[in-house]
């Protein structure tokens, strides 16, 4: 039977399915945090259980940890509590922990492909959402709940319903400054933020192909973001040589057997998926979202809807309730809007490459008065990388704050958040109410864009901006 | 985990969709570390005011709908971040039921490991739900897991679907890491197999 990618790691995965239970997969990696895991870990102690396999875990704290002056005591008592408690908790069960002052901190979605953790072909969790970024790799990679995490801790496996599988196509070539979050936003736009529910997505077509492995990471880790349970992507070429020579990427022998193996996983010529969506790459403009769920997006060239245009009660009920919250009036020319804030950073855009693309557009120009413009590095790894290259300079000449890793602005948890009121330009995922701060204001946009519209003040097509 | 036994409770109604996690409990009450105690803090940004006060514009502010265990609510309720601080914060508030056209994946999931349960119906039904408790607020609904049967005084009755193990934890209040610890075996094996499959992994 011609098979799927997805369903070639489930069938590798399976552990046992047992009458009238759900079938159990099995676990490879697993990936944590401070914010989801302190929970599963008392379960664990209540119930007199155990890590299995602690050397499945690779454990960051990213979520709470400031990302300035981190040299001084968290300020806030119960953040540095969660801290204290997740560096005990690594301690007492012999885990891999890169903790806030590790030189390979960062965001765990960062953190994990730069020392090559995630191979293709894996079962990988985390407490976190966006651990759908790992699917860049071709591993099936998905999060959890806190009650999960223990789960995993405890048996190494988790019982599972199997996913629909979704083909998301994305056919011809991007135009330039168009990037792997225009992909992301173009293709929540279309099928909306539950068009994934249910599936796992699988992103295919010559535009996927041609994106860098961290475009891909992109790509895979807003898969959440249209309800999917995971976005995955065909390992290649890009995938074998990103992997190569990281610390626990295999090597020698192990090599070979690792490569045979990966070069198996492909979706086989005419398995069949259960929805097929196609795009074409060349009709994607630079995204710039206008509402409070990822799904009320527009290109940038675009105006912000009313709520009339709307042919159903649900989407125009919920366009006015956007349109209130983010204080927009329709038929407002998107490139109209002024912004407040600008946050380059995050899992989803807080790589090497995204903070070239907003470096090679900042160079030689100044954040527009009243504007506040934050960089935030993925990792320490990524913050080294830029300094070597002297982005930093660029940013900081140009009027931005230089800041050390975390999720930061991202879910706002560290201090750093909007005000009431305030509008950002963000490279992050998601533009709810209230996700920046209280009263925040978010429009989620790629780095390049983040970065033009720091220095314009307002968003500004990318493609024409000198 | 409590038993999930039949009762007749207050339908208390949202017409909202596409709530996210991050409303159901907002980022700042993330950083507990116990699992308890987060029902004070449901919908936190909806329900109160910048002063601390009730919102009284806020739906579940209203009194008739106090003490309700059922929570009927628009399409993909539960979207966006994984954290289970969402069905913590809804059950230690009181509601055990939730009634909706979709659930966002991870959160469904979540609801069944703390004792609640998520019910998909057609968007007519919900309709009829929801115009039910519109024109009668503080109507009482019946939910019999058992079952697996829904019954209103408007005569909106129903049957509703639920995977025959997730219903056993349910009504049982069982654990699934035991039930997944009886399987130990297999799961040794597989390990054994895992080890000469992929050796890498063990390196």
């Amino acid at each position: 039977m011609k098979k799927t990618m997805y369903e070639k790691i489930w069938d590798s995965h399976l552990v046992v399915d047992p009458v009238g239970q759900a079938p159990l997969l099995y676990v490879d990696r697993h990936l944590m945090h401070e914010v989801t895991s302190p929970q599963a870990f008392e379960g664990l102690r209540l119930a007199k259980r155990k890590v299995r396999n602690p050397h499945s875990i690779l454990a960051t704290m990213d979520h709470c940890v400031p990302t300035k002056n981190r040299e001084l005591p968290i300020a806030d008592p119960i953040a540095r509590k969660q801290i204290e408690v997740m560096a005990e908790n690594c301690r007492d069960n012999g885990l891999n922990l890169y903790d806030m002052k590790n030189p390979n901190n960062g965001v765990i979605h960062v953190v994990v492909p730069e020392h090559g953790f995630v191979h293709p072909g894996m079962v990988v969790v985390c407490g976190d959402s966006h651990t759908a970024t790992h699917g860049a790799f071709g591993s099936l990679a998905f999060g959890i709940g806190t009650s999960e995490v223990e789960h995993v801790m405890a048996t190494q496996t988790l019982p599972q319903k199997k996913s629909k599988t979704m083909r998301v196509q994305v056919n011809g070539q991007l135009s330039k400054y168009c990037s792997a979050k225009d992909i992301a936003l173009a293709i929540i736009g279309k099928i909306g933020t539950a068009g994934g529910t249910g599936y796992v997505i699988e992103y295919a077509g010559d535009a996927v192909k041609a994106l860098t492995m961290e475009g891909r990471m992109t790509l895979c880790n807003m898969a959440i973001e249209a309800g999917a349970r995971a976005g995955l992507v065909a390992p290649d070429e890009k995938t074998y040589e990103y992997l190569k020579g990281r610390e626990y990427a295999p090597a020698g022998a192990n090599w070979d057997l690792a490569l045979a193996y990966w070069q198996s996983l492909p979706s086989d010529e005419g398995a069949e998926f259960d929805a097929v969506v196609t795009l074409d790459a060349a009709d994607i403009a630079p995204q710039v979202s206008w509402g409070t769920s990822p799904e009320q997006v527009v290109g940038v060239n675009g105006l912000v809807p009313s709520p009339e245009s709307f042919d159903n009660e649900i989407k125009r009920k919920a366009c006015e309730s956007a349109l209130a919250y983010m204080g927009l009036t329709p038929n407002t020319k998107i490139t109209d809007i002024p912004i407040d804030f600008v946050f380059i950073g995050s899992c989803t855009n807080g790589r090497i490459e995204d903070f070239r693309i907003a470096a090679e557009i900042t160079r030689g120009t100044k954040v527009a008065k009243g504007v506040t413009a934050i960089a935030v590095p993925g990792s320490y790894q990524v913050k080294h990388q830029a300094e070597q290259e002297g982005l930093d300079r660029i940013f900081i000449d140009a009027g931005w704050e230089w800041r050390d890793p975390g999720c930061s602005m991202c879910l706002a948890m560290n201090g750093d958040e909007l005000k009431k009121g305030q509008r950002s330009a963000s490279t992050s995922n998601r533009n709810f109410e209230g996700r920046q701060g209280k009263g925040g204001r978010t429009h989620l946009v790629s780095p390049a864009m983040a970065a033009a519209a720091a220095a314009a003040g307002h968003f500004v097509d990318i493609r024409t901006f000198n | 985990m409590q038993p999930y036994k039949k009762h007749e409770s207050i339908a208390a109604l949202m017409n909202r969709s596409n709530v996210d996690t991050d409303q159901i409990i907002p980022k700042q009450f993330l950083k507990k570390v116990e699992r308890s105690g987060f029902g004070k803090h449901l919908f936190h940004d909806w329900r109160f005011n910048d002063d601390g006060s009730d919102n009284a514009e806020f739906e579940l502010n209203k009194a008739v709908f106090k003490g309700a265990k059922i929570l009927v609510v628009g399409d993909n309720f539960g979207c966006g971040s994984s954290r289970e601080h969402a069905p913590w914060a809804i059950a230690d508030y009181g509601f055990n039921t939730i009634i909706s056209t979709s659930y966002a994946d991870i959160f469904f999931n979540n609801c069944f490991k703390n004792g609640i349960l998520p019910i998909k119906v057609e968007k007519e039904l919900l309709d009829s739900l929801m115009a039910e408790i519109a024109v009668n607020e503080g109507v009482r609904f019946t939910v019999d897991l058992e079952n697996q049967k829904v019954s209103t005084p408007a005569g909106n009755d129903f049957s509703f679907d639920i995977d025959p193990f997730r219903k056993e934890n349910l009504l049982n209040g069982l654990d699934d890491i035991g039930l997944t610890l009886k399987h130990v075996e297999q799961i040794d094996r597989y390990e054994a197999k895992h080890r000469q499959t992929f050796p890498w992994l063990w390196a």
